[in-house]
């Protein structure tokens, strides 16, 4: 016989003024949040110095709440509120609280009970269920957290874990990804657009796509009207402040209208993965979108703010993260909201890596100090249920702590590059000196990684992220171009390596053109010709442009929005790219673990990488020198576990066509022809296994800014 | 319109005919012939779409139940489902792990 389980039963409860009674029962203080349990929803939240709580249920959408149940004294366990509420229609609900206590900012106390607050465990977040719909800002409670059913049907999915060294990333952006109407897509800017474009995906030949920010924000977080032009609003349309960890962004769903984001989300993540693409997501634990002093109060520092923030000592928010306020990451409590976030997306929504915004940040002390061991990272870095995911930092942050190199990796910790794209964008517009720190950043920067024991996966390689000019706009302009932004173009960054070739912005010169598309090539033959792991910028591709704008964080149109008619404007880039991936997919030395050591170990009679200028075998690495020239050796591949062909990259950085004579191959090999910047589309890439010989085994005129990428089998 | 679910059961098949909106206030109708379907041994479990105006995420769930109550032995049939339903099944990747057809040849 099977008996009823007691303890799924009522033992309270409450009566509201309205006369609705509703029964209670103590609930269970793990999970946080609102889980649904037999009969009822638990829910369960944190305070440090509240005095009490209630909590606020509305119907959905509705402006007022139609029950509000004090968590009685017997339920509450240490600093935890919890009950169980049963009979709940959870579907149509949606849960608020409102947390007592002492106000006094001065102390970092910020509790105001006519205030209704967010659970920072929401998995489900309403109230900007579809994009760009104005709020109503009157509404009490404007980010409305909901119960979520996680019954999503996986089948057979989990993480990929494609080895770090394996991928190609393509950073995007959700909404500027499909909205253009030349997307041609049913539902524009939309998870389920995604879907519909991994085709493209595939063809480019990226197998990750990491997606900036899409936890729910607010993009009309300090929304204003364009100055400079009337008709627009400005946005916070990137995203990088976030509302809640827990939730997906409902107005990047096509079904945020119906409360559908999670399976919309989920069935993106399950067809990425079944096409061999993982998902990285785009983290910003550094601060959240309550901003400073002035800011609103949406949910933590109603709820425990000198838990939540690193205050002054006079109460104030530090701003570490230049937009306000600062996550106190280190903090016992908020580590594990972190921790219980990431868990949570890696388990639930398959997410197979995560890179961490001005991570930097995580790494400080309550005060801001920068911490030797911080235990966050140490704590991602251990955890079991995260220990396949890609951790990768962004190793600085707004503060003037950069820690490209020195980043605590705990042996998981991967980094943004910074010096990389510094590095090469100076190279590629010829400045003197750098062959040095270019041939580094080519071996996956063991200046920086070696040392510590990091492989070369450690340097996440890139020229351009959405921070900065696009690929395009680097290789067209000599200073950014912000003045739509309304802020006098003093936003944005002043140091971006970019040279125009010969003109500012758009031009017809059809020189200044074609040098412009040799660079574009240059820059992405050096990212896939390098060890670590390259990531290329959606768009770049197909020369997306913004107009010289190097921070187009407010702009819901052109500026950001990917245009699908550059494929055919653009082929010859696009062709290019898709070819040069395609070779490094195809050629396991270009993507070692390892770092090279520099001598022959497998008995080849090469070494693993040896290096070259216009003589074989002679590297110029004199000041005034913009020559430089490699060879891989095929047989230590992979550390000589797997064979390849060998590779001989031959890069021109001079004004002046070159003469280059080329190293000798093991006999029986004869170079082939890869790529040539210099040689005119379409003969200036081959798909990979098309290769044709080259004509003179020997000898080769190279043109000024060019790279010659040969294929010796 | 208000919504109804009205179940037939010929031999192997059990048919579940949807009106109406099938939202959070009436999930639980549909639910109930699901669950009584659960218990049966159909091979095909039919649903017919074809008077459904609009089906919200509670809708959704109980799809999502059905597939995974009857697990792998039932094939499940989504029939003549309207513009605005179909369109909801595709985003969502409901789909996939069903089979959409203009009609259910019986």
């Amino acid at each position: 016989m099977v008996i009823d389980r007691i303890d799924v039963h009522p033992t309270h409860t409450h009566t509201t003024p309205a006369g609705d009674t509703f029964k209670l029962r103590y609930g269970r203080p793990f999970p946080f949040g609102a889980t649904l349990v037999p009969a009822g929803v638990n829910f369960s939240i944190f305070s440090s110095h509240a005095t009490s709580c209630t909590l606020v249920l509305f119907k959905k959408h509705a402006p007022q709440p139609f029950a509000e149940i004090p968590f009685l004294n017997e339920f509450r366990i240490g600093n935890v509120f919890t009950m169980i509420v049963f009979d709940l229609d959870y579907e149509n609900i949606e849960y608020g609280y409102r947390m007592d206590g002492p106000f006094n900012p001065q102390e970092g106390f910020w509790f105001d009970a006519s205030k209704i607050v967010m659970d920072p465990y929401a998995k489900i977040i309403g109230g900007r269920d579809v994009w760009g719909v104005t709020p109503d800002w009157n509404d009490i409670y404007h980010h409305r957290a909901r119960i979520s059913i996680d019954d999503f049907d996986w089948e057979s999915d989990r993480p990929l874990e494609i080895p770090d060294e394996d991928l190609v990333v393509y950073e995007m952006h959700v909404r500027s990804f499909t909205r253009h109407a030349s997307s041609g897509v049913k539902h524009p800017g939309t998870y389920a657009a995604i879907r519909d474009k991994i085709p493209y995906l595939k063809e480019l030949g990226v197998n990750c796509v990491e997606l900036m920010p899409i936890y729910e924000f607010d993009e009309f977080e300090n929304s204003r009207p364009n100055p400079t032009n009337p008709d627009e609003t400005l946005l916070n349309y990137w995203g990088y402040s976030t509302v809640g960890f827990f939730a997906p962004k409902a107005g990047y769903a096509a079904t945020g209208k119906l409360g559908m984001q999670v399976d919309e989300l989920k069935t993106l993540i399950k067809e990425l993965h079944k096409n061999g693409i993982e998902v990285i997501l785009d983290v910003v634990f550094n601060h959240t979108a309550e901003g400073n002093e002035r800011g609103p109060t949406i949910s933590y520092r109603g709820i425990d703010n000198k838990t939540y923030y690193m205050l002054t000592p006079e109460g104030y928010y530090y701003n570490f993260s230049g937009t306000g306020n600062t996550l106190n990451c280190n903090n016992p409590i908020v580590r594990s909201m972190v921790l219980d976030c990431l868990r949570y997306w890696a388990s639930e929504y398959h997410i197979d890596g995560f890179r961490f915004d001005l991570a930097a940040i995580l790494s400080r002390d309550a005060w801001g100090a920068p911490l030797a061991n911080p235990p966050l990272l140490e704590t991602l870095a251990f955890d079991p249920i995260l220990a396949k995911c890609k951790l990768i930092a962004e190793a600085w942050d707004a503060g003037g702590l950069y820690q490209v190199g020195s980043f605590p990796a705990f042996g998981r910790w991967a980094e943004w590059n910074g010096k990389y794209r510094d590095g090469i964008r100076k190279f590629l517009k010829g400045e003197p000196g750098l062959l040095g720190d270019t041939a580094q950043r080519i071996q996956g920067s063991p200046d920086l990684y070696a040392w510590g024991g990091r492989g070369p996966a450690t340097s996440i390689n890139f020229i351009t992220c959405h921070d900065g000019l696009t690929l395009m706009d680097m290789v067209s302009y000599n200073g950014k171009h912000n003045e739509a932004n309304g802020e006098n173009n003093n936003d944005g960054n002043n140091d971006n390596d970019s040279w125009n070739c010969g003109w500012e912005g758009e031009t017809d010169d059809f020189g200044i053109n074609m040098l412009r598309r040799r660079q574009i090539k240059n820059a992405v033959s050096i990212l896939m010709m390098s060890q670590g792991v390259p990531m290329i910028l959606m768009g770049d591709e197909v020369g997306r442009t913004q107009y010289g704008n190097n921070n187009t964080y407010c702009h819901d149109n052109d500026l950001n929005w990917l245009n699908w008619e550059l494929i055919e404007k653009n082929a010859d880039l696009f062709k290019f790219f898709k070819h040069i991936i395609a070779f490094r997919n195809a050629h396991p030395v270009l993507r070692n673990r390892d770092h090279f050591r520099n001598h022959d170990y497998v008995g080849s009679g090469y070494a693993d990488i040896t290096w070259h200028g216009t003589q074989a075998w002679q590297a110029d690495w004199s000041e005034s020198s913009q020559v430089l020239a490699f060879m891989l050796c095929g047989k230590h591949a992979k550390g000589g576990t797997v064979e390849d062909n060998y590779i001989y990259v031959a890069i021109n950085m001079h004004w002046q066509s070159l003469g280059f004579s080329i190293p000798g191959l093991p006999s029986g090999m004869q170079w082939h022809v890869f790529a040539n910047t210099g040689a005119n589309y379409p003969e200036d890439s081959f798909e990979p296994g098309t290769e044709p010989v080259l004509a003179d085994q020997h000898n080769i005129l190279l043109g000024d800014r060019s790279i010659l990428i040969l294929v010796g089998k | 319109m208000a919504f109804t679910a009205t179940l037939e059961q010929i031999d192997d098949v059990a048919k579940i005919t949807l009106s109406g909106e099938l939202d959070a206030s009436t999930a639980g109708i549909f639910k109930e012939e699901i669950e009584k379907v659960s218990t049966e041994n159909f091979k095909h479990l039919v649903l017919d779409m074809g008077d459904l105006e609009y089906m919200a995420s509670a809708g959704l769930r109980v799809l999502i139940f059905a597939k995974q109550k009857m697990g792998s032995y039932v094939d499940i049939y989504v029939i003549k489902a309207q513009e605005l339903v179909l369109d909801t099944l595709e985003k969502t990747g409901f789909d996939q792990s069903v089979i959409i057809q203009d009609d259910y040849p019986g």
